[in-house]
């Protein structure tokens, strides 16, 4: 009994002495705080892409201090912001338009804290949130031209997370370009509903494989994990989203739809830095290199890169508009 | 009288096996920092600074309130020889069935739909741990595995139930609507900035410590509870003492999942507001069984233990602060799990030596053996 009772002592007293040396240094750091969405920070997508950009900037840049909280679930967006909040952070940037809610609510409570949500632009109108938008459906578009030009059987596959105006614009950028490219193609489409389940993904490409597709793009975070494993085992091109995802199958990812996050995220870390925060609505396409057609492009034709290059010139200068409602792209069918 | 040993108070004592479980919890997770490289003083002392300010207390309670619901909801489903791993789909409906009637009903004064959004919760509980009881008393179908395919019928009914659109946000969030503030349960805003309390802080913990004790009284003070707990020792002997036993399975599963459901709405009126379309179990129920497991099944332990459980995850979602991974509360709580789990399996090695000494000391211990054993079965079955 005495054994116990001397070892809980001993540990609260490590605990407690532990619960003190706080704040090391004194000089005055840009604390970036990064909250991610229920995805996690290690998501292969815009959580990932956005903590590494911060982490690259306070690489080269030590006046950065940068810390993320990942949420587990809807209820801890608030908690997470909070504390980052109660940390005194100068910069809280919300990765996802699930943080919506809880931006705008913390926004309105805290005045005097700087804000930046990725993806949504429903906190533009007040005057402490910045909102980092893409024009996701511009480099969809990009691989859309590249699938339709290298299927052979005319019929692609297209695996999306979930059915919303943000998402839908992947599927509808997507077929636009699949469409400029070959007129008559198929596009197979399949709304997983899920963003974290491999093993759907993969049976939704080999489904799609089996019915004759010979290129597949997913827009659907970890689901899409499996799309692009089928399409490695099963020898056709995948097509990756968001990060450059050759890396997950080097011999057949084609290309990838980047959306430069990290650009965004370390924009707007500066711009507070430089006391040049602004709120608003802050647009990234291929104008400002916010999305992009991914730097692996060794499996691209020449003939096919010349193309989307000369369309990547023709939306910079408006000469080419990407659809983005249902309306303008029929095809589009998922629900 | 002789001196005991250690080891007999240890194998005699269940709260200090619980303790010493999680002591040891946290020592492998202090060898998992040092492998990491990363302080243990840093990560732990950041674990223990952030729960115990006011805020910090609050912010516990505040997660603890689901965590309570549905380690009670389990536990008493332990205590009456079914296993409850449904709790998590029973959670989802719970929460979906206040959040349905929270949106729909939004004019309703708080006096009238706060108890509206309960009832409808813990109905909506209730009738999904029925379903799974009914299958197994009519058919003999396994109710773990009908619990588990349950859990995700409720986790796709609640993601249709979302998108429906009286019931899906106004904006681009892939979630319900925020619930009315009339049925919310938070403090007033004066008590939380007086106070210095968290912004979700609320007045559910006092539903749930109300919960626990009627919980208590039917298991101990009731014939209900008398019935329910036979059947859970014995369900062939608690037949033979004139006990309907598939009454007493269906009464338990609707009483646990009301809890369950219950804890859904708690959680939806306190902390959340809002349901988001899941992309993944969010796990309040399968945290349930944890919660049970080291609350011993006793409602008094549940609440110590959940209150433990919220710290844990409260605390633990800031160690990425200090540059130590969320992941360290899961080896923490996973290895306290394992120990609990040994140490019950230690304490029926221990029966076996002891009844060696006498044969027929030995007989009498495998009749107790057996009698107990659907129950110790199930704590498990739990672990796993």
């Amino acid at each position: 009994m005495k054994k116990i009772l001397a070892l809980l002592m001993v540990l609260c007293l490590v605990l407690s002495m532990a619960a003190c040396g706080d704040n090391k240094d004194g000089s005055k750091k840009i604390k970036v705080g990064m909250v991610t969405d229920v995805g996690g920070v290690n998501d292969k997508s815009f959580n990932q892409t956005s903590w590494e950009g911060l982490q690259a900037l306070a690489k080269e840049d030590s006046s950065f201090e940068v810390k993320y909280l990942e949420s587990k679930t809807d209820a801890d967006y608030q908690t997470n912001i909070n504390t980052f909040i109660d940390e005194k952070y100068d910069l809280i940037i919300c990765v996802g338009y699930m943080l919506a809610s809880a931006t705008m609510e913390a926004a309105k409570a805290n005045p005097n804290q700087k804000f930046a949500i990725i993806d949504d632009s429903t906190c533009a109108d007040l005057p402490n949130v910045a909102c980092l938008m893409f024009a996701q459906e511009q480099a969809s578009y990009l691989v859309g031209l590249v699938a339709g030009s290298v299927t052979k059987s005319k019929t692609v596959g297209y695996v999306q997370g979930m059915v919303s105006d943000t998402m839908n614009l992947f599927g509808i950028g997507f077929i636009s370009g699949v469409l400029a490219a070959c007129p008559d193609a198929t596009v197979l489409q399949f709304n997983a509903n899920k963003f974290d389940d491999i093993a759907g993904g993969q049976t939704a490409a080999k489904n799609m494989i089996t019915k004759g597709a010979d290129v597949i793009y997913h827009a659907a975070g970890g689901t899409g994990i499996g799309v692009i494993q089928a399409c490695d085992e099963e020898g056709i091109w995948a097509i990756g989203v968001d990060t450059d995802q050759a890396s997950l199958a080097p011999d057949h990812v084609i290309t990838s739809a980047m959306k430069r996050v990290d650009v965004a995220s370390q924009d707007i870390a500066k711009a507070v830095k430089n006391g040049t925060f602004k709120a608003g609505i802050h647009t990234y396409d291929l104008s400002n290199s916010g999305v992009d057609l991914a730097p692996t492009r060794t499996h691209i034709p020449a003939d096919v890169l010349t193309k989307v290059q000369q369309a990547m010139e023709d939306i910079k200068n408006g000469k080419l508009k990407v659809p983005t409602t249902v309306a303008e792209c029929p095809q589009f069918t998922l629900k | 009288m002789k001196k005991k040993s250690f080891m007999e108070i240890l194998t005699s004592n269940r709260f200090l096996q619980i303790l010493l479980s999680i002591l040891l919890g946290f020592l492998v997770g202090a060898i998992f920092l040092i492998i990491m490289g990363i302080s243990v003083g840093d990560a732990y002392g950041k674990l223990v600074s952030s729960v115990t300010s006011v805020k910090g207390i609050s912010y516990v309670i505040v997660y603890a309130t689901a965590y309570i619901m549905t380690g009670l909801s389990v536990a008493f489903s332990f205590k009456t020889g079914v296993f409850n791993i449904g709790a998590e789909g029973q959670f989802v409906m719970g929460s979906m069935g206040a959040a349905v009637v929270g949106i729909l009903f939004k004019d309703l004064p708080s006096a009238v739909l706060i108890p509206l959004c309960f009832l409808a919760a813990m109905i909506a509980g209730a009738v999904w741990g029925i379903i799974v009881g009914f299958l197994k008393t009519k058919w003999g179908i396994n109710e773990v595995l009908a619990m588990i395919m349950f859990n995700w019928i409720a986790f796709y009914l609640s993601n249709f139930i979302a998108g429906i659109p009286a019931i899906h946000n106004d904006g681009s969030a892939e979630a319900t609507k925020t619930i009315s503030d009339n049925a919310r349960t938070l403090l007033s805003p004066e008590l939380r900035t007086k106070l210095d309390l968290a912004p979700t802080a609320n007045w559910g913990i006092l539903v749930g410590i109300a919960a626990m004790l009627i919980v208590w009284y039917i298991i101990e003070k009731t014939t209900l509870g008398y019935e329910l707990k036979a059947v859970g020792a014995n369900r062939f002997a608690a037949e033979y003492g004139g006990i309907g036993v598939n009454k007493s399975i269906l009464t338990a599963l609707a009483i646990s999942g009301a809890l369950a459901g219950l804890g859904g709405a708690l959680q939806v009126m306190g902390m959340g507001g809002r349901i988001s379309i899941f992309t993944g179990q969010e796990g309040y129920g399968f945290a349930g069984i944890v919660v049970a497991l080291i609350g011993c099944s006793n409602p008094f332990g549940v609440l110590a233990a959940g209150l433990f459980y919220g710290a844990l995850i409260y605390g633990g979602s800031k160690l990425t602060l200090v540059g130590a991974p969320t992941q360290l509360t899961s080896v923490i709580i996973g290895t306290v799990v394992f120990f609990i789990a040994i140490s019950i399996i230690f304490e029926r090695f221990k029966g076996g030596l002891r009844s060696r000494k006498n044969i027929a000391l030995r007989k009498e211990m495998e009749s107790l053996d057996k009698a107990k054993s659907p129950e110790e079965n199930n704590k498990e079955e739990a672990v796993k």
